[in-house]
């Protein structure tokens, strides 16, 4: 079997590994016009900051590749015929496939603003934006970031850190209203203003002002205000890549449309990751999921039935991860941004910055539904367990310690969270919290 | 998109960096105090060498503590390395080589042409009189040097890594363990006319506390001796296991040890110059293990030769110990371990050429409850764990594969898991049973990804 992939993100290279662990014998080609070899998106920054080098955010050492017999082709593919089953290459060669993996991954969503087109204005999605930022930047004093959502704040970083004075625009009333519930929101934003970041909230994007060069000089805001920037960085989100899908002329929506199977509308065509977009997604589920997280597991459960191996695709408990300039947050199962009616919320927060919320559903015995953290650390198969059996709150909170994944020496929260706990929740007694060490061994 | 993207990154110049005056001004006083310590080394009027050689204490310290609080006290706590690899001193670059030269030039004259420095011994007189009783020499301006930087560089520790209660308390420990044991403690025993004695220097890394020759010699030197003898072989033969089983390795190596606590300190901001490579892993296993297998044999076979049974064993023991002393214990631990710290990082010598630290990684790899927990499939592949990591370790390795890392190299410095943006690693001492278990949520391949 010849698998050929196209695009070498965290998507296409899971499903690369998981076919050659499961099929020793195939034949897999990965393509991709961006980079020579798969990298990981989510260091981008750390590039730009210089506390990495472009070797450093490789996954795999550069070995890799031929050892495990997978071909890498660094070239664009610009046209599918999937009766002939052929890929054509920007340089004319014809690729020839038994299966086809598409994970082409996301482009920048621009949303039509007048002069998006000029010098100076991009997103943050792949390497060549990140050499058009490097190139951009340097000796600028004013940069404008668009878009209130996890590449915004990475954005907001980046230019800080080369004392590039920065102005965030959030469009909604508080930082990631969509995903975040309103303490948290608070929290992020305290942490960003705290360096002297303009962040401005229920403020969006008029229009990028140019010079006579083509280059932006300022943008409008809905404020009504004209701010300088020589630099503008659209974070408003990502649009899935269509163009060799449609190229193809596969069935496309927002992504190309995939049943559960990750199937494409053409027979051994498959597609996952960021460019996919399921037809029936679960009850409470999004259609399109642009995460690493996601991507690697869309590309794992692909593989599986790309080798005869039919495999739905579960994503189980959702988690997440980030880190908003110091303030790490972590989130297990489910946190709406708003509050349903038939869930309960419990949210600790400390002085020093950190918070711990916990949502759990009364009906049914007060179960745990999800957990958000800023500043603290839990540890994720504790959580797993407690997400999936439905563990009572009381239980929890009592239990909390057992999640704890702060460095050793750090403060512990524990006896302050039962605390509180008690505080919010006076009818729901806690049971005492198991005593651990010596003594304790000793009694048995 | 032209295929020359990736190395084109590479040859964007680095932004220029605007240092602030005050920045200016503490790195200007750490010059002069260099300069004051040159007019020392040369200056032959005594009274005159003593005043530069204060001066240059003075200045070098006040000058490296304050540009250690303009840099890093001001900014909020967390983890702050913008522009690591861009800087010419922590990038390979000129500075960083006159750096090396420098310190490489200065341990071959120490110890090779100790004269040159005569006038900069002379000058710790008075000090060496009221600590030990006994004129300075040498090893005791190098002592001063080494526990100044350990100091100095420890205070710098402080400041970076103030956000984390581990990186404090470790820092606080090597920094006191320098001080006490490997400074003040031995030149007090000489003091009392003992012998002066490391307590923090165990066989096989001080070889020979476990010799025939220091055992005799300690044995004649009344009670402090003798229970100076039983400390090496407890320390030795059985603290050793114990500790590093439930510790780890890092009970040692980045809380107690002299060379690690430099390491740790002025050591610092070479980290991520070592290399992460499968070459280099190789290397490494080839060497330090062949250095602990020479040492081990040295000694049996000194122990053999004084025990009388095997007639004229000096005849092989002494060519060996001289070869050892000089290719371990001065060129490999002392010019390459610490003098190359600005081009290789600053474990060169803990991780090829030190057998306490095989001997430790062989305890910690196999009897051990230590080992650096992954938070389930939350690794984002990022690779600032194996940046950061000085013993070489290719961190993500493991971690994006959801496994737990168990090297026998690791020192448990805990970098990795300061410099994680996730929240994914954390050292952890727990039951030996599953030790090795990957999480369950990422279906680890059997791909030849380590070999």
């Amino acid at each position: 079997m010849h698998l050929l992939i196209i695009g070498n993100g965290i998507t296409g290279v899971t499903a690369a590994l998981t076919v050659r662990r499961l099929d020793p014998a195939a034949r897999i080609t990965l393509i991709s016009s961006e980079s020579a070899h798969h990298y990981s998106r989510p260091a981008l920054m750390y590039l730009y900051l210089g506390h990495l080098r472009h070797q450093d955010i490789k996954p795999h050492a550069d070995w890799f590749w031929a050892e495990n017999r997978l071909e890498l082709l660094h070239a664009e593919a610009t046209a599918l015929d999937t009766a002939a089953k052929t890929v054509r290459l920007a340089t004319g060669q014809t690729l020839t496939y038994d299966r086809l993996l598409l994970a082409t991954g996301s482009l920048t969503r621009y949303a039509g603003w007048p002069g998006q087109e000029l010098r100076g204005v991009q997103g943050l999605q792949g390497l060549p934006d990140l050499e058009k930022m490097e190139q951009a930047t340097p000796g600028i004093r004013h940069a404008v970031v668009v878009g209130g959502g996890l590449i915004g704040v990475e954005l907001a970083e980046m230019l800080h850190a080369r004392g590039i004075h920065v102005t965030f625009l959030v469009r909604e009333s508080r930082y990631w209203a969509s995903v975040l519930p309103p303490e948290e929101s608070a929290l992020v934003e305290a942490q960003i203003r705290r360096l002297d970041i303009d962040l401005r909230m229920n403020t969006g994007l008029v229009e990028v002002l140019g010079d006579a060069d083509g280059q932006a000089r300022a943008v409008l805001t809905t404020a009504g205000e004209e701010l300088p920037a020589q630099w503008v960085g659209i974070a408003t989100g990502v649009v899935p890549n269509l163009a060799l899908a449609q190229a193809g002329g596969l069935e496309t929506d927002q992504g190309i449309l995939v049943n559960r199977l990750l199937t494409t509308s053409a027979p051994d065509v498959y597609a996952a990751g960021d460019c996919a977009q399921h037809r029936a997604p679960e009850a409470g589920e999004v259609p399109v999921e642009q995460l690493w997280y996601t991507g690697r597991m869309q590309g794992e459960t692909v593989a599986h039935t790309i080798c005869g191996q039919p495999t739905p695709y579960r994503r189980g408990a959702w988690f997440n991860s980030a880190k908003f300039f110091n303030l790490e947050y972590q989130t297990y199962g489910r946190v709406p941004a708003a509050l349903p009616d038939a869930e309960k919320s419990f949210c600790w927060q400390h002085p020093g910055g950190q918070l711990l919320r916990i949502n759990f559903r009364p009906a049914g015995g007060n179960g745990v539904t999800g957990m958000n953290t800023l500043g603290i650390r839990q540890r994720q198969e504790v959580w797993e367990g407690w997400l999936r059996d439905k563990t009572p709150v009381q239980t929890v909170i009592s239990q909390l310690a057992a999640a704890n994944f702060d460095p050793e020496f750090f403060r512990r929260h524990e006896p302050a969270i039962r605390r509180e706990f008690g505080r919010q929740f006076p009818d729901l007694p806690l049971t005492p919290a198991p005593r651990r060490g010596l003594l304790a061994a000793l009694r048995g | 998109m032209s295929p020359s993207i990736a190395s084109s990154i590479a040859l964007v110049p680095p932004p220029a960096q605007k240092i602030p005056l005050f920045q200016k001004v503490a790195l200007s006083a750490v010059a002069a105090g260099l300069l004051a310590l040159l007019a020392a080394a040369g200056d032959a009027e005594p009274g005159r060498a003593r005043l530069f050689m204060y001066a240059a204490l003075a200045l070098v310290s006040a000058g490296t503590l304050a540009w250690a609080a303009l840099v890093f006290g001001r900014r909020e706590p967390g983890v702050m390395q913008d522009n690591l690899w861009r800087r010419a001193s922590t990038s390979r670059g000129a500075v960083a080589w006159v750096t090396g030269l420098v310190l490489t030039g200065f341990y071959v004259v120490l110890y090779w042409f100790p004269d040159y420095l005569i006038n900069l011994i002379r000058t710790l007189d008075p000090f060496s009189h009221w600590l030990r009783h006994a004129p300075a020499d040498q090893w005791f301006l190098y002592g001063t040097f080494y526990t100044l930087a350990v100091l100095l560089m420890g205070g710098r520790a402080l400041w970076k890594y103030r956000h984390s209660r581990y990186h404090l308390i470790r820092t606080c420990s090597v920094m006191f363990f320098q001080l006490g044991f490997a400074f003040l403690l031995p030149g007090l025993l000489l003091a009392f006319h003992s012998h002066e004695f490391y307590f923090t220097y165990f066989w096989p890394l001080k070889y020979d506390y476990l010799f025939p020759g220091t055992v005799q010699d300690l044995l004649h030197n009344g009670g402090l001796g003798v229970f100076m003898v039983f400390w090496s072989a407890i320390m030795s033969l059985l603290a050793t296991p114990v500790l590093t089983y439930f510790f780890g390795k890092r009970w040692y190596c980045s809380w107690v040890c002299g060379c690690g606590g430099l390491a740790e300190t002025a050591g610092d901001p070479y980290r991520h110059l070592s290399d992460k490579s499968r070459g280099a892993w190789r290397w490494e296993v080839r060497i330090v293990y062949t250095v602990l297998g020479l040492i081990v044999l040295l000694t049996v076979l000194v122990w053999l030769g004084a025990s009388g049974r095997v007639p004229a064993m000096r005849f092989i023991t002494n060519p060996l110990a001289s070869f050892y002393g000089f290719a371990i214990g001065a060129v490999f631990s002392g010019v390459i371990g610490v003098g190359f710290y600005p081009l290789l990082g600053n474990r060169v010598w803990c991780r090829f050429g030190c057998p306490m630290a095989a001997y430790l990684g062989l305890l910690q790899k196999h009897f051990s409850r230590f080992r650096i927990s992954t938070n389930g499939g939350q690794c984002i592949s990022c690779g600032n764990c194996s940046n950061v990591c000085e013993m070489g370790i290719d961190v993500k390795q493991y971690a994006q594969r959801g496994e737990p890392i168990i090297r026998a190299s690791c020192v448990g410095c805990g970098m990795c898991a300061t410099a994680c943006p996730r929240g994914v690693l954390n050292l952890e001492n727990g039951p030996r049973e599953g030790r090795y278990q990957a999480s369950p949520f990422i279906h680890a391949d059997s791909l030849r990804i380590l070999s």
